[in-house]
């Protein structure tokens, strides 16, 4: 498997469509290095507007802009657009329901070494919570270039967090279809079904591939949509394989567990495993230190999961 | 009728209107509506350049309310010019109604949704960014209140207006010295707060809010300035025009009786009593 970090197919995309509609223009907020967005600076001058260490500003000037016919995308960092900004993104851009596509760049513990004050470990339970933006966690390039391409023709609010860090197909080609809101199912499986977002999808599937040597038929679900969540592949997986695991870069509290969760009580009681951060600051260190003590881990995950055959 | 005449009767009619759409709502931010009043009259009937059969034109003139707990001469303004039927002001805040508390865009007219505080310039700040880059000649007008100004959000895009020199984009501020609390000096000093505008690069005028013909040349004299942004610092009495509601925090959201709306009614009867 080769590895790309989403947020530069972000760039290369915006490039790709910003040159055919100059109406797109991408906003930074002091973080077009570290949003890879230098190319599209050099190539697209016209079309950056660079705000500063301002982030409830950029919330605020892209809202503006949308209004007035423009096609913006922040790219920002995730830990401080969906905290800092928090109001503008609710009012200026999902109440006012603006075409705004928000980029959270370095989410989850991108940034691990940093400390908790630049972890994004809150923000799908933050963004699920209001009303008119989807959420999106792409799990590889392949998800990042489709989503690009539904993201410049759709329009409305929306928030996408990607990593920093280069990350493992998923996919082994582009040859599959991707619908927001709409579960990518990557394996079938009728024992337990594991679903997981955004860059930790491939420790699920890692984690699928041990459980077949335990003879273990695991269904391997991509919930790269937060929000809407597709619930009737919530339910079908409960209804067919009994069990469900869930495995997501994020607070326990109010992520894509807590989502799965909610729609298997409501629908089809079943037991449900949720791997994610645990209420803490989290740990610090580089991201797969951080994983692997709090067990997101391929083997960790697989040997939880036969517990709950015992 | 010359000009301020009519500024003069069309805004004691906002007024008059205003007071009775929240005393029959029973709910409505008094003080701060009566204290920008004189400056939407002049932006709406005098200087924006709109279509009101046409609200979506894309080359109009931009307004954004920031302070939007100040709605009611929003909305009264908008049905007054057309934008939809003045007997719908009769269901301001009632059940499902579109005209809620604070602007909405459902409501015709009404570019954005505001309410939480420190938040329109930034607004007004895109949109006429978006000007500059289209190359389109619309203006952005945003009218803040005082007691707002404490949100560091204002200054961010105080920044960035400058930095961008979006010499389209005027910020007016409804400077009348009062906020929920008290006086906003007292709740968080604000002064001296032209100085503070002019030093992050913007093109003071101070003027009297009340005053038709110097809002009316502050708006003109944005139009000249090149480079920078205009901020039109207009100071105003909170609650003008009706005696007893002047500069009294207490009228911030205050309901009047019926009988204070008749006293309010009876000096706002005469275009002579408002200036």
């Amino acid at each position: 498997m080769s590895k790309t970090a989403n947020k530069k197919v972000v760039c290369e995309k915006l490039i790709e469509y910003g040159k055919k509609d100059r109406d797109i223009v991408a906003l930074t907020s002091d973080s077009r290095g570290s949003a890879s967005m230098t190319d599209f600076g050099n190539q697209l001058p016209d079309q950056l507007v660079e705000v500063g260490i301002a982030e409830q500003n950029i919330v605020g000037m892209a809202a503006g802009l949308a209004a007035s016919g423009k096609k913006p995308f922040i790219t920002s960092y995730a830990a401080f657009v969906t905290m800092r900004a928090i109001e503008q993104v609710k009012v200026d851009v999902a109440y006012s329901n603006v075409n705004v596509k928000i980029i959270g760049i370095s989410g989850g513990v991108s940034y691990g070494p940093l400390g908790m004050s630049h972890h994004a470990l809150h923000d799908i339970a933050v963004m699920r919570a209001i009303p008119n933006i989807k959420m999106i966690m792409p799990a590889d390039r392949y998800d990042t270039e489709k989503l690009m391409e539904e993201l410049v023709n759709y329009e409305g609010p929306v928030y996408v967090r990607v990593g920093r860090n280069a990350v493992e197909e998923v996919h082994q080609s582009a040859d599959y279809e991707f619908e927001i809101g709409k579960a990518d199912q990557l394996s079938g499986g009728s024992d337990l079904t594991i679903i997981a977002t955004g860059e930790l999808v491939s420790t699920a599937l890692k984690a699928a591939e041990l459980l077949e040597e335990d003879d273990l038929d695991c269904r391997v679900i991509n919930m790269h949509t937060l929000k809407p969540i597709d619930e009737k592949a919530i339910i079908k997986a409960a209804e067919e394989t009994g069990k469900i695991i869930t495995v997501e870069e994020h607070s326990v509290y109010g992520g894509l567990g807590s989502a799965v969760s909610q729609v298997v009580a409501e629908n089809h009681p079943v037991p449900v495993k949720v791997f994610a951060i645990p209420d803490e600051p989290a740990v610090t260190g580089y991201p797969e230190d951080i994983f692997k003590e709090y067990g997101l881990t391929p083997s960790n995950i697989a040997e939880k999961a036969k517990e709950m055959f015992d | 009728m010359d000009k301020i005449e009519f500024l003069t009767e069309k805004a004691a009619q906002i007024r008059r209107d205003l007071l009775k759409m929240i005393v029959n709502a029973g709910t409505g931010h008094t003080a701060g509506s009566l204290s920008n009043t004189d400056i939407m009259t002049v932006l709406f009937y005098e200087v924006m350049d709109i279509k009101v059969d046409d609200p979506d034109w894309d080359d109009r003139d931009r307004f954004i309310l920031s302070k939007g707990h100040s709605v009611e001469s929003y909305y009264t303004i908008l049905a007054d010019k057309g934008y939809f039927d003045k007997e719908e002001l009769n269901t301001f805040c009632q059940y499902k109604s579109r005209l809620i508390g604070h602007p909405n865009n459902k409501v015709p007219g009404v570019e954005m949704n505001t309410g939480a505080l420190g938040h329109g310039l930034a607004i007004a700040a895109g949109m006429a960014k978006a000007a500059k880059m289209s190359k389109k000649n619309y203006k952005v007008y945003t009218l803040m209140g005082d007691g707002e100004l404490a949100e560091g959000s204002v200054w961010e895009a105080a920044l960035a207006a400058s930095h961008f020199k979006l010499d389209n984009l005027v910020g007016i501020i409804d400077r009348n010295n009062l906020q929920i609390t008290d006086n906003t000096e007292k709740v968080m000093g604000l002064e001296p707060l032209a100085e503070k505008w002019k030093s992050f690069g913007w093109e003071i005028i101070e003027v009297d809010g009340h005053n038709y013909q110097e809002l009316i040349n502050a708006f003109t004299k944005s139009s000249e300035i090149k480079g920078r942004p205009t901020l039109i610092l207009a100071n105003t009495i909170k609650g003008k025009g009706v005696s007893f509601m002047e500069n009294k925090a207490e009228w911030h959201h205050g309901l009047p009786s019926e009988e204070e709306l008749a006293q309010a009614l009876e000096e706002l009867s005469s275009k002579g009593e408002v200036i």
